[in-house]
C-alpha cells in the first residue's frame, strides 16, 4: 500500500513545517515539500500531522473486568483518541504477573488489530508486594515494563530487588507512589476541600515519600526508575532536583492533574475520584511547569474505565479512576499549547517521543524510514466533552461540559488508517 | 441605627430605610413583616416579639436598596437539607424562627397538631443513634406525619442493595421525607439526587450534621437573643466531628466567632480557612466565650493512634470547672451528646446551672419539627 499525506502541517522535533509524507509498506518512505505520486492521496490541508501518540499508562481491564473495558473497546477508544501505541497496566484478573497473561493480551490485541498494545507486567506476584513476579518470562513474552500499578511496593527491599532484577531484562519499574499507611484510605487530597466535604484526605507526603524512596533506590543502585502520575508540587520538585544531580529518573503526569483542582470534589461527583487525588492550584501549576521544563517527561492518561455501577455509589465506596484516553489530546493541546504557550513540538515530545524513549518503543517521531505511526488532528475544531459519547465502555470523565480544541482526524498505525473522524 | 418601638399590638422597625409592621396571622402562628421597600418577610411571632436581630440583619444587608423587592416570601430554596455549607443565612434564620413557633407548641404540650398530616417520614439510619433518631421520629409524630424506621447496619453499606436502589424503593412507597444517617460523607446528597422525597441529613460521616448545629444555634439564640457577635468555643475531636463543621458553617453565616481547640491530630487541615480561630490553648478558646461546646471523643480514635489514652486526653483536653470562670459570666455549656462524663466535661459542668445540654434536646425536637414543616411548604409550592 502506498499513498501520500498531502499538505499537512507536520510536527517535527524542532518545529512545524508544511510537508507531504509518502507512506509505503507501513513505513514513512519520504518527507518532502511536494511529493507527486500515482497512488492514493490523503488530504491533510488545514490539519496537523503528529507522530503517532503513545500512552504508556492505560488500563484495558481484560482479562477479568470486561464490564469496564476490554482490549477491543479500549483499542477502539485509543485510536479515536489519536493513540497508535498503548501500554496496559497489569491489574487485571488474573493479574498480569506471568507470561501466560502477557501472551494472551498480546494475542487479543493482534486479533483486534487497531493500535499496538504493549503489556506491562507486575513487579510482584498478584501485585501483593511480596515475591517477584516472573519478570524474565514476561519480558520474553513481550512485556515492556513492570509495575504494581495502583499500589506501591511497600517493602523497600522488594522494590530494590525488583529494580535490580528487572534491569537484567532491560525493563524499567514504573512506580505508583503512595505510602499506604500514611494515605490510610484517603480518597481525596487532604486540605481545605477534604475538611469541607468530610471526605477522608490523603496527604501529599504519602505520594512524596514514595517518590523520594524510588529516587533514593535509583540513585543508590544506578538503575533507572519511572515515577507514575505525579500530582504534587513537592513531588515535581523532588524529581527536578534528582534529575539535576544526574539520577536516572523519568516521570509522567496526566491531564486531570494539570487541568483540574480539588475544588471539583466538593460536588461529591465520583467521576472526580482518582488515585493519586486531584490536588490544589499550586500543584496544578507545578505539574505544568514540570512538563514545560522537562522535569516531567511525558503525558499519560492513566485511562481507568469503570462501569456505572462502580461509580454510582457513595464517594468513599466508588472506584478510583478516570476514563481519559479520548480526551487526553484535546485537553493537553487546549491547556498546554493554547493557554500555556507550549509549542506543538513540545506537545509531540510529551505525548509520543518521550514515552517511546523511556520504554524503548519504535516510533515517537515523524522521520523517513520510521514506522508510519501518525496522528492527524484538526486543531481548530472546537467541541464540548461528553463522556456519554465515548467509545470506551468507561464514561467516567470529570470533564463533561468542558470546551476543548483539537479533534483527531486520522489515526494511522503502520501505514493503515485505523481511525477516521466522521 | 435601627430602632424598634411598639404601637399597640404591632411592632415597627425603623432602619432608616425600611419601616414596617408585624401583622398576626392566626392560622400560621407566624407573622409577616412588611417593609416600606416592598420586602415581605415571614417570621415567628415569638421571635418578632423578642429580638430585633432579623430586621437588623436585613436592614444592614439591604440598606440603600429601598423599593427593591428581593423575595416575596422567605422559604427554603431547596427540596433537601443536606448541610449548612450550602444553606443561606436567610434560610437558617427562617428555620430558627419557625423552631420558636414549634417550641411554643411543645411548651403548651400541644402535640397533636396536624401540620404534617398526610405526609410520611422515614428515618433511614445506617449508624446507631438514640437521640437524633428519636427526635426525628417524635418531630414527625407530634405534627401528625406517618412515621417508619429503617435500620440498616453499616456492613450493609458495603454489600447488598445500593443506596440509590434503596432510595428508589422508598420513593416508590410515596415517602415525603427521609431523614438519613450514614457513615460516609456525601451519602445524603447522593440519595437526594435520586429521590423525589425531601432528604434531611441526620449526620453523614465527617461531613455535616445540620440539624444538630441548628439546634445548637437555636439554644444560643434563645439564651443570648442573637447569634451575631457571640464567641463560641468548640473543644475536642474537631476532625471527626460533623457537629463542629456544621456549627462552624452556620455560626459564621450569622456573624458569630468560632474558636477551636483540640490535639493537632484531631484538628482538620486548613479549617482556619473556613473562618475558625484555631487556638493554641484551651484558655485562649474559652476566654470570654458565650458558649463552651464539648465534643464526644470516641475510644476507637485511641486505637487509631490519634491520642495516647483517655486519661491523658481528659487531662489536657477536657474542660475543667475552673475554666468556666474565664468564660463570659452568662456562658452556657453545650454538648451534642452522648457525653463521656468526666472526660470531655466534668460532671459538675454537665449538671451545673450553666449547662443547657438537656434544653438542647428539647430544642432539637423544635428544630426538626420546623424543618419538616418548612420542607412540606417547599414541596407544596415547588413539587
Amino acid at each position: 500500500m502506498k499513498y501520500v499525506i498531502k499538505n499537512g502541517s507536520v510536527v517535527f522535533k524542532d518545529g512545524v513545517k508544511k510537508c507531504d509524507i509518502l507512506v509505503e509498506d507501513g513505513r514513512i518512505a519520504r518527507i518532502a515539500e511536494d511529493i507527486q505520486s500515482d497512488g492514493d492521496v490523503l488530504n491533510a490541508e488545514g490539519l496537523h500531522v503528529f507522530p503517532g501518540l503513545i500512552d504508556m499508562h492505560v488500563h484495558l481491564r481484560e482479562p477479568g473486568f470486561e464490564g469496564k473495558e476490554d482490549i477491543e473497546s479500549g483499542s477502539k477508544a485509543a485510536v479515536a483518541g489519536g493513540f497508535t501505541q498503548v501500554c496496559c497496566m497489569p491489574n487485571t484478573n488474573p493479574v498480569n504477573d506471568n507470561a501466560v497473561v502477557t501472551t494472551y493480551i498480546k494475542y487479543r490485541a493482534e486479533q483486534v488489530g487497531l493500535c499496538k498494545v504493549h503489556p506491562i507486567g507486575s513487579i510482584t506476584k498478584g501485585e501483593k508486594g511480596e515475591e517477584l513476579a516472573e519478570i524474565g518470562k514476561m519480558a520474553a513474552a513481550g512485556a515492556v515494563a513492570i509495575s504494581d500499578d495502583g499500589r506501591s511496593v511497600m517493602d523497600s527491599k522488594i522494590m530494590r530487588l525488583a529494580m535490580e532484577y528487572a534491569s537484567g531484562f532491560n525493563l524499567r519499574c514504573l512506580a505508583h507512589c503512595e505510602d499506604e499507611n500514611l494515605a490510610d484510605g484517603g480518597v481525596v487530597n487532604e486540605g481545605l476541600n477534604s475538611t469541607i466535604t468530610g471526605l477522608k484526605g490523603s496527604i501529599r507526603a504519602a505520594e512524596d515519600i514514595m517518590i523520594a524512596r524510588e529516587i533514593a533506590l535509583s540513585e543508590s543502585l544506578g538503575i533507572p526508575v519511572h515515577i507514575c502520575h505525579v500530582s504534587t508540587y513537592s513531588g515535581v520538585e523532588l524529581i527536578r532536583s534528582a534529575k539535576a544531580r544526574g539520577v536516572k529518573v523519568t516521570a509522567e503526569s496526566c491531564p486531570h492533574y494539570f487541568c483540574l483542582t480539588d475544588d471539583v470534589v466538593t460536588s461529591f461527583d465520583t467521576y472526580t475520584k482518582v488515585n493519586p487525588p486531584i490536588r490544589e492550584e499550586r500543584d496544578r501549576l507545578a505539574v505544568i511547569e514540570g512538563l514545560k521544563d522537562g522535569t516531567l517527561d511525558c503525558i499519560v492518561t492513566d485511562h481507568a474505565p469503570h462501569s456505572k455501577k462502580d461509580k454510582q455509589v457513595e464517594y468513599s465506596l466508588a472506584a478510583f479512576g478516570i476514563s481519559g484516553i479520548e480526551t487526553s489530546f484535546a485537553l493537553s493541546y487546549t491547556k498546554l499549547v493554547k493557554e500555556c504557550g507550549f509549542t506543538l513540538s513540545q506537545l509531540a515530545r510529551l505525548m509520543s517521543a518521550a514515552p517511546a524513549a523511556i520504554l524503548g518503543l519504535d516510533g515517537g517521531t515523524v522521520e523517513e524510514g520510521g514506522a508510519a505511526d501518525i496522528t492527524i488532528a484538526d486543531l481548530a475544531a472546537k467541541y464540548v466533552i461528553d463522556g456519554e459519547k465515548f467509545i470506551s465502555k468507561g464514561k467516567n470523565t470529570p470533564f463533561n461540559g468542558r470546551e476543548v480544541y483539537g479533534k483527531i482526524a486520522y489515526t494511522i498505525v503502520d501505514g493503515e488508517i485505523k481511525y477516521a473522524a466522521r | 441605627m435601627v430602632r424598634r418601638f411598639n404601637r399597640g399590638s404591632k411592632r415597627f422597625y425603623d432602619g432608616g430605610v425600611f419601616t414596617g409592621g408585624v401583622r398576626k396571622q392566626s392560622a400560621h402562628y407566624s407573622a409577616k413583616i412588611f417593609f416600606n421597600g416592598g420586602l415581605t418577610v415571614r417570621m415567628g411571632i415569638n421571635y418578632a416579639a423578642s429580638r430585633a436581630e432579623y430586621p437588623l440583619f436585613l436592614c444592614e444587608k439591604h440598606a440603600g436598596q429601598a423599593g427593591k423587592i428581593l423575595k416575596e416570601d422567605f422559604m427554603l430554596t431547596k427540596k433537601d437539607l443536606l448541610g449548612l455549607h450550602n444553606t443561606s443565612a436567610e434560610e437558617i434564620i427562617e428555620i430558627l424562627d419557625r423552631a420558636e413557633e414549634m417550641k411554643a407548641l411543645l411548651r403548651k404540650n400541644r402535640k397533636a397538631e396536624k401540620i404534617l398530616s398526610g405526609t410520611a417520614l422515614i428515618t433511614l439510619f445506617y449508624e446507631n443513634s438514640t437521640r437524633t433518631r428519636t427526635s426525628f421520629e417524635l418531630a414527625g409524630k407530634y405534627l401528625g406525619a406517618s412515621e417508619v424506621n429503617i435500620s440498616a447496619s453499616s456492613s450493609s453499606v458495603q454489600k447488598g442493595e445500593t443506596l440509590i436502589d434503596t432510595g428508589r424503593t422508598l420513593d416508590a412507597m410515596k415517602i415525603d421525607f427521609i431523614a438519613i444517617r450514614h457513615p460516609l460523607a456525601g451519602a445524603p446528597k447522593l440519595l437526594s439526587e435520586n429521590v423525589n422525597a425531601s432528604v434531611v441529613n441526620a449526620g453523614d460521616g465527617m461531613n455535616e450534621h445540620p440539624t444538630q448545629a441548628l439546634l445548637d444555634m437555636f439554644s444560643m439564640r434563645e439564651k443570648f437573643g442573637g447569634i451575631a457577635g457571640l464567641k463560641v468555643a468548640i473543644l475536642g475531636d474537631i476532625k471527626h466531628s460533623r457537629v463542629a463543621k456544621s456549627n462552624l458553617f452556620g455560626l459564621k453565616k450569622l456573624g458569630a466567632e468560632v474558636y477551636m481547640y483540640a490535639p493537632q491530630t484531631l484538628m482538620p487541615m486548613e479549617i482556619e480557612k473556613l473562618g475558625a480561630h484555631v487556638c493554641s490553648s484551651m484558655e485562649e478558646a474559652i476566654e470570654g466565650a458565650h458558649c463552651v461546646m464539648g465534643l464526644r471523643i470516641q475510644l476507637e480514635r485511641q486505637k487509631g493512634g490519634l491520642f495516647p489514652s483517655l486519661s491523658e486526653y481528659s487531662r489536657f483536653y477536657g474542660v475543667k470547672d475552673s475554666m468556666l470562670s474565664l468564660a463570659d459570666k452568662d456562658a452556657i455549656i453545650m454538648h451534642p451528646g452522648p457525653v463521656n462524663r468526666g472526660i470531655e466535661l466534668t460532671p459538675s459542668l454537665i449538671d451545673g446551672s450553666s449547662s443547657v445540654i438537656c434544653e438542647q434536646v428539647t430544642n432539637g425536637l423544635s428544630v426538626r419539627m420546623a424543618i419538616l414543616t418548612l420542607l412540606k411548604e417547599y414541596r407544596e409550592k415547588n413539587l
